[in-house]
């Protein structure tokens, strides 16, 4: 039961490369926290400054209350699930999980109860005599969960966990998970680059860009008013729509609300966006038509590529579709479901 | 598995091996069926005739007592040369992982005595060792230890454990290396998360995962001490003092070429052999079992 605090936190590699700016996030005691980004944003370099694997070069990092910088991975009772697992490969499933309580001088007969336990919820008892190399990469991974709670320690890092297995059994962890952090209660970091994953885990949620936070919210809120384009480009599959937008203008454009503020950018969710001529009961909103370039059916919603407002846009329409190749169509966004950006590409 | 290559033609496969054949034929088996044959003869004083004696040149030798000292002597001085090389070059394999600064620099320069010649680091160190000119000698003797390799027999074994194993230690050195690095970092990372400190990490994650590692230069550092050390011997001690340091290769070559006993001498090497596939067969049935590869 632990908080986390990280104050103006930079990260500086000895070739004067900054690979993290001055991020500060206040995680809450029992909160998931997730860190969101594209890969050299810094999100994995935090976290490992987090684990106590890289050093602070400015700033400072607190665990409960009690500022870690100058603490070892060894003291901070953090417990860390690697990307790939990071098993020893010469111990059995039990002496993997041991491992961590033995090193802390736990007696045996408590060493034995943990593991087993922790084996219990994680239904791995029957594979406890077994090496990693014999497991499947699900095994594994739930091995790896099971040495990180197995500790019971005051914080949970996962530095992108999920990213070796197949989907089916990622969107199955992910669940589990959740459902553990939740269980156990302790304050977690979770880093990936995978928007859905950040989307369903987190309490709090940090977009992270260049070394820098670019957003930091609750993930509904983050989906709902992206304070960039960079957020909204990056949270939400696929993608919100941006268009430019000249002198206040957008080409194509049939009917154009008043755009907020100098906005130069304007954006919409494909799932936002109503085909045909059905939204014309509504005047207030972005009118604007459509050439259809792809068409992506995926079951239970069918996904538009087409080419509009001088750019390209993506339409999620529910069920199947009728629309073909090169078909034009009206496409109609509500004015409450339209974002301006400016031309610092920050929200207006 | 690949899939079997079948050849259409039925002389082709053999004309292909054949090279390679031929070259083991000739340059292993002949040469080894010479020496069985040798250990069974016996010459006359004048090496004018020779006898076939079946077993009795075996018997001769196994009974005598300055054998079976060579046997003691080369036990000694296989396993000082494997711990002392194996060992060091361990220590300096994971001090070399931590240096942050020109590391290609100091591998490299680690590697250098490797290409020196047996008998010229038997040279160097004999020269360094010399009782009367050496000057690390004069710094033994003024540490108050009386130097004396030429008549102390445990000195000259010292002394030639030190020079074989200083040239065994880069060889080692470059596979221990290579070792470490194969080791994930990631593992020492959550082994340290785990709160194992530096120590405990070694002995229990490091040097488990070693193991192929250390297993292959023991077996490779056993056959260097046993056969690729004569040079150094011959150029440090000559076997001596008295037959101190006389092992078993070296006596091999003194009763042969020396005192050219050659029926002795081909004994001794055929047991040489025995022993060393002997030796190889137990490291691999019994010592492999322990180690885990990935």
């Amino acid at each position: 039961m632990a908080t986390v605090d990280l104050k103006d936190v930079r990260k500086i590699y000895a070739g004067g490369v900054e690979a993290v700016k001055g991020v500060s996030i206040a995680i809450p005691d029992k909160a998931l926290c997730v860190l969101v980004g594209p890969s050299g944003c810094g999100k994995s370099t935090l976290l490992r400054m987090i684990a106590g694997l890289e050093t602070i070069s400015a700033g400072t990092c607190s665990i409960d209350g009690k500022v870690v910088n100058s603490i070892g991975p060894t003291e901070r009772d953090i417990a860390m699930v690697f990307q790939n697992y990071a098993l020893y490969p010469h111990m059995k499933v039990y002496d993997n999980m041991a491992y961590g309580l033995r090193n802390r001088g736990m007696p045996k007969d408590e060493v034995d109860k943990r593991v087993r336990g922790t084996a219990q919820t994680l239904e791995l008892e029957h594979l406890l005599e077994r090496r990693p190399r014999e497991l499947s990469g699900g095994q594994r991974q739930r091995v790896a969960m099971g040495r990180a709670i197995v500790r019971n320690p005051k914080v949970f890092l996962f530095d992108e966990p999920l990213s070796n297995l197949d989907a089916k059994l990622r969107g199955q962890m992910r669940v589990e998970i959740k459902s553990l952090q939740r269980k156990l209660g302790v304050t977690s970091v979770y880093v990936t680059h995978d928007q859905l994953e950040a989307m369903t885990l987190a309490d709090v949620l940090v977009v992270m860009n260049a070394g820098l936070v670019e957003q930091l919210g609750a993930p509904l809120d983050i989906y709902e008013k992206p304070a960039s384009t960079f957020v909204a480009s990056f949270i939400g599959a696929p993608p919100m729509n941006l268009l430019p937008l000249r002198g206040g203008q957008l080409e194509d454009a049939i009917t154009l609300p008043t755009v907020t503020g100098n906005a130069t950018t304007i954006g919409f969710r494909p799932e936002d966006c109503e085909v045909g001529a059905d939204g014309a009961t509504s005047s207030d909103g972005l009118r604007l038509m459509a050439n259809v370039e792809g068409v992506e059916p995926v079951g239970a919603e069918s996904f538009l590529y087409c080419a509009a407002g001088g750019g390209k846009i993506v339409v999620r329409v529910a069920g199947r579709t009728e629309v073909q190749v090169g078909d034009q169509l009206p496409i109609f966004a509500r004015r409450e479901k339209l974002h301006f950006f400016g031309s610092d590409g920050k929200r207006v | 598995m690949s899939p079997r290559v079948v050849f259409p033609n039925k002389i082709l496969p053999y004309l292909l091996v054949a090279p390679q054949l031929a070259i083991t034929l000739v340059f292993f088996y002949w040469p080894a069926s010479q020496a069985l044959r040798q250990s069974m003869l016996r010459e006359d004083p004048f090496g004018l005739s020779s006898k076939f004696v079946w077993f009795d040149n075996f018997k001769k030798v196994l009974s005598d007592p300055n054998y079976l000292n060579s046997i003691q002597v080369t036990a000694i001085f296989s396993i000082s040369v494997a711990a002392v090389a194996m060992g060091t070059a361990l220590l300096l394999a994971v001090m070399a992982e931590k240096v942050v600064r020109s590391r290609g620099l100091y591998r490299t320069l680690m590697i250098w005595p490797y290409a020196v010649a047996p008998a010229i680091a038997g040279m160097l160190w004999l020269f360094l060792f010399n009782p009367s000119i050496g000057s690390l000698a004069y710094g033994l003797r003024w540490l108050g230890i009386n130097w004396d390799p030429l008549l102390d027999g445990e000195q000259a074994m010292a002394l030639v454990v030190a020079a074989a194993s200083w040239k065994q230690i880069s060889y080692n050195f470059l596979f221990f290396v290579a070792g470490l690095q194969a080791i994930p970092k990631t593992l020492i990372e959550a082994a340290a998360i785990d709160g194992a400190g530096e120590n405990k990490r070694f002995w229990t994650i490091v040097f488990p995962l070693l193991a192929p590692t250390t297993f292959f230069l023991l077996v490779v550092n056993t056959v260097y001490a046993f056969f690729d050390t004569f040079g150094i011997i011959h150029a440090v001690t000559g076997g001596g003092p008295g037959k101190a340091t006389e092992t078993l290769v070296y006596k091999v070559y003194n009763d042969g070429f020396v005192n050219l006993i050659l029926g002795d001498s081909a004994a001794q090497s055929v047991i040489l052999m025995v022993i060393v596939i002997a030796l190889t067969a137990v490291q691999f049935r019994y010592v492999e079992k322990k180690v885990h590869y990935g």
